[in-house]
């Protein structure tokens, strides 16, 4: 075992895979001078390890700031023989190319009668709780999640952002990551040897007996650090991090419910048609007979984000909102409506 | 060129301006007292206030990330600004905005993009309404040799010119899109693209030059203005600092000598020089322009320290027009 950040594992990885085979090349933004940490060692080019030096630059291709032609290129690209890893910086940013994900990079296998494979990986980062403003904070997992014949990864920690990226790598369809930058600086162990995590496999982050917690993405450690403070309240919480939303280990969540009976769900993303709001569908649709209180959800409000340091941080799940949830699943709170949780002003 | 003694102090105090603000910001994003990032305009100043200066006070502009150059060079006073950075309730967007997206509409400044490109398609549909309501309006357009690479630039420059609409496509071409150097991305020369939609396309080599820039941005503004519809204007010049300051990206990607090249030719230095040689201000009157401007930026930061943040409630207000239920 050695210790990682976030950042340093997704760049081991995309190393590993860049090093395991030669059809693997990055596309991106500013990915020639390792601006953002995950294309070289550190962040200086000079650093040693610098990912142009070792792969040339026919394999680490920088790109204007056309993020469309970049999407669809590397969809085109790897339906002739390339698995690209595109490095679309910021989740903001994919919009800008929502046409080429949702139209071919999601139909065109299926379209075609299944006449071509498309093994791309779309990385980014999604940038919030950092004061960089409504353009810039996006966490639009949901709505890839409405798109099928995407997987979509959400790793929390940097055992998964490696293993669960070597998998991408090797997975003939297409593959969106969303990273979370305020975990990039987290530290973890991660094997020295080459290892690869399955899709469709949740992790039981913590085990316990009264409410199962599922958490997604940075909501993970804030799960966790509630957990902690409600055993100290005596109640015992399940966390159980799905690390990929399509495909989902629904399994893993009704076997826990089913032994829990309550189910609280932390998601980063707005409320409405949330990853949440499915999860809640699903276990709703099978797991009704053992649930002991009414599903909770903390998200996100749905309101967009706004930059001052006054606004933002509280919209997001923190531990105290997952704890108060938890709280009134148990009836240790009176449990009111869902709204207070979430926003400070439910009527304007 | 037409412009008096009064114009062209006003082109050097509105490059102080920017200076001055941003020189502040930089400083108050890396001590923490700003949140997040700031992207400055620090030797960008006479391509930014030749260009705006070049309008109406009554025309349209939109812009980017490199943001608070526009307003600013547009006319808006600084407090506002100043306090949106810091996320106060008294900034012009209210806090909701900060760096990357201000606004400023009484100073027809629609608003500057985080997302590169992005904004192009909005000073485009300014001018469709200009020519709608035919108000004479002219809208203008700025944005980096990096989006300059963005699809939707050349789908508003093909409408615009159908539509023959009143915008100017200010190209701020200083070289580098964040690390990438412009000419390993971009293919011919950025002015030469106005040809293929059958409009003027002019590239100002010296943008350093606030003279050179108002005249090319001008003879653009003034063909719109007689409905003779769009053009693309680009400017050559460098950005003195970081791309982005509070970040902490990679850094080493620019040559020092190049650099130092560039930072030779400040912009405001050499409009001084002009402005002393052509006896249009005396050393002592400018001496007293600066130290104007100084002020007006400790001013705008005394009104921010001493304004209050916004109520959190305000996190969910101006989302709708007239508030829809309860947010969930
Ligand atoms: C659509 C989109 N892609 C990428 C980015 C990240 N980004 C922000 S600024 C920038 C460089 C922009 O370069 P340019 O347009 O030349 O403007 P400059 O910063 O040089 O003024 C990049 C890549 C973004 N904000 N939006
Ligand atoms: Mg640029």
């Amino acid at each position: 075992m050695t210790v990682m950040s976030y950042l340093g594992a997704i760049g081991a990885a995309q190393r590993e895979a860049m090093e395991a085979d030669e059809r693997v090349v990055i596309i991106g933004e500013d990915v020639e001078a390792n601006v953002y940490g995950t294309t070289g060692a550190g962040k200086s080019r000079k650093d040693k390890g610098d990912f142009l030096e070792m792969f040339g630059a026919n394999r680490i291709r920088n790109t204007p700031i056309s993020e469309e032609v970049i999407v669809g290129a590397a969809i085109g690209a790897a339906m002739t023989g390339l698995r690209p890893i595109v490095d679309l910086s910021y989740s903001s940013f994919l919009y800008m190319a929502m046409d080429q994900f949702v139209n071919q990079a999601a139909k065109n296998r299926y379209m075609f009668g299944g006449q071509a494979s498309i093994p791309v990986v779309f990385r980014s980062a999604m940038f919030y709780g950092l004061n960089t403003g409504a353009h810039h904070s996006d966490r639009p997992y949901p709505m890839f999640m409405n798109v099928p014949g995407l997987k979509i990864i959400v790793p929390s920690n940097p055992y998964d952002a490696k293993g669960l990226l070597r998998t991408a790598v090797d997975s003939d369809d297409p593959v969106l990551t969303f990273e979370a930058c305020l975990l990039w600086g987290s530290k973890g162990e991660v094997p020295e040897e080459e290892y690869k995590i399955p899709f469709g496999q949740a992790n039981v982050a913590r085990t316990g007996d009264d409410v199962t917690v599922v958490a997604i993405s940075s909501a993970v450690p804030e799960a966790l650090a509630a957990a902690e403070t409600l055993a100290g309240e005596g109640v015992s919480v399940e966390v159980i991090d799905p690390r990929t939303l399509v495909p989902f280990d629904t399994e893993a969540v009704i076997r826990s419910v089913q032994r829990t009976g309550r189910l609280v769900i932390a998601d980063p993303a707005h409320r409405t048609c949330s990853a949440a709001a499915e999860i809640s569908a699903i276990v709703a649709e099978e797991a009704f007979e053992s649930l002991r209180a009414p599903i909770m959800r903390v998200t996100t409000p749905d309101t967009q984000i706004p930059f001052s340091p006054a606004l933002e941080k509280q919209l997001y799940p923190n531990r105290t909102k997952i704890e108060d949830a938890v709280r009134r699943v148990t009836g240790l709170m009176a449990n009111t409506l869902n709204t207070e949780l979430t926003s400070p002003a439910p009527r304007m | 060129m037409d412009l008096s003694s009064q114009n062209l102090l006003e082109m050097q105090r509105r490059m102080l301006r920017i200076r001055r603000f941003d020189e502040r910001a930089s400083k108050m994003v890396k001590r923490g007292q700003i949140p997040g990032t700031v992207h400055t305009s620090i030797g960008q100043e006479a391509q930014v206030v030749g260009a705006c200066m070049a309008l109406g006070d009554g025309d349209y502009m939109s812009g980017n990330h490199r943001s608070h150059g526009h307003p600013i060079g547009k006319g808006s006073p600084l407090g506002p600004l100043m306090a949106e950075l810091v996320g106060k309730a008294t900034g012009v967007c209210q806090g909701k905005g900060g760096s990357l997206h201000l606004a400023d509409f009484a100073v027809g400044s629609l608003g500057e993009s985080g997302i590169v490109g992005s904004s192009i398609p909005i000073a485009t549909g300014a001018a469709l309404s200009s020519k709608v309501l035919g108000n004479g309006k002219v809208s203008l357009a700025f944005f980096g040799d990096g989006a300059a690479n963005q699809g939707c630039l050349y789908e508003a420059m093909n409408i615009s010119g159908v539509w023959n609409l009143p915008v100017v496509f200010l190209c701020e071409n200083n070289q580098y899109a964040l690390s990438t150097p412009a000419h390993t991305v971009t293919s011919g020369v950025i002015a030469d693209r106005a040809a293929g939609f059958g409009m003027p396309g002019v590239r100002v080599e010296d943008g350093q030059d606030v003279l050179a820039v108002f005249e090319a941005v001008t003879t653009a503004v003034e063909r719109a203005r007689r409905g003779e519809g769009p053009s693309l204007v680009e400017v050559v010049t460098y950005r003195f600092n970081e791309h982005s300051e509070g970040l902490r990206l990679g850094t080493d990607y620019r040559d020092a000598e190049e650099k130092a090249a560039w930072v030779e030719r400040d912009p405001i230095v050499l409009f001084r020089r002009h402005l002393e040689r052509e006896g249009i201000a005396t050393a002592e009157e400018l001496d007293a322009l600066e130290a104007e401007v100084l002020a007006e930026v400790d001013e705008a930061v005394r009104f921010t320290d001493e304004s209050p943040y916004p109520d959190p409630s305000v996190a969910f207000k101006d989302l709708y027009t007239e508030p829809i239920g309860a947010i969930a």
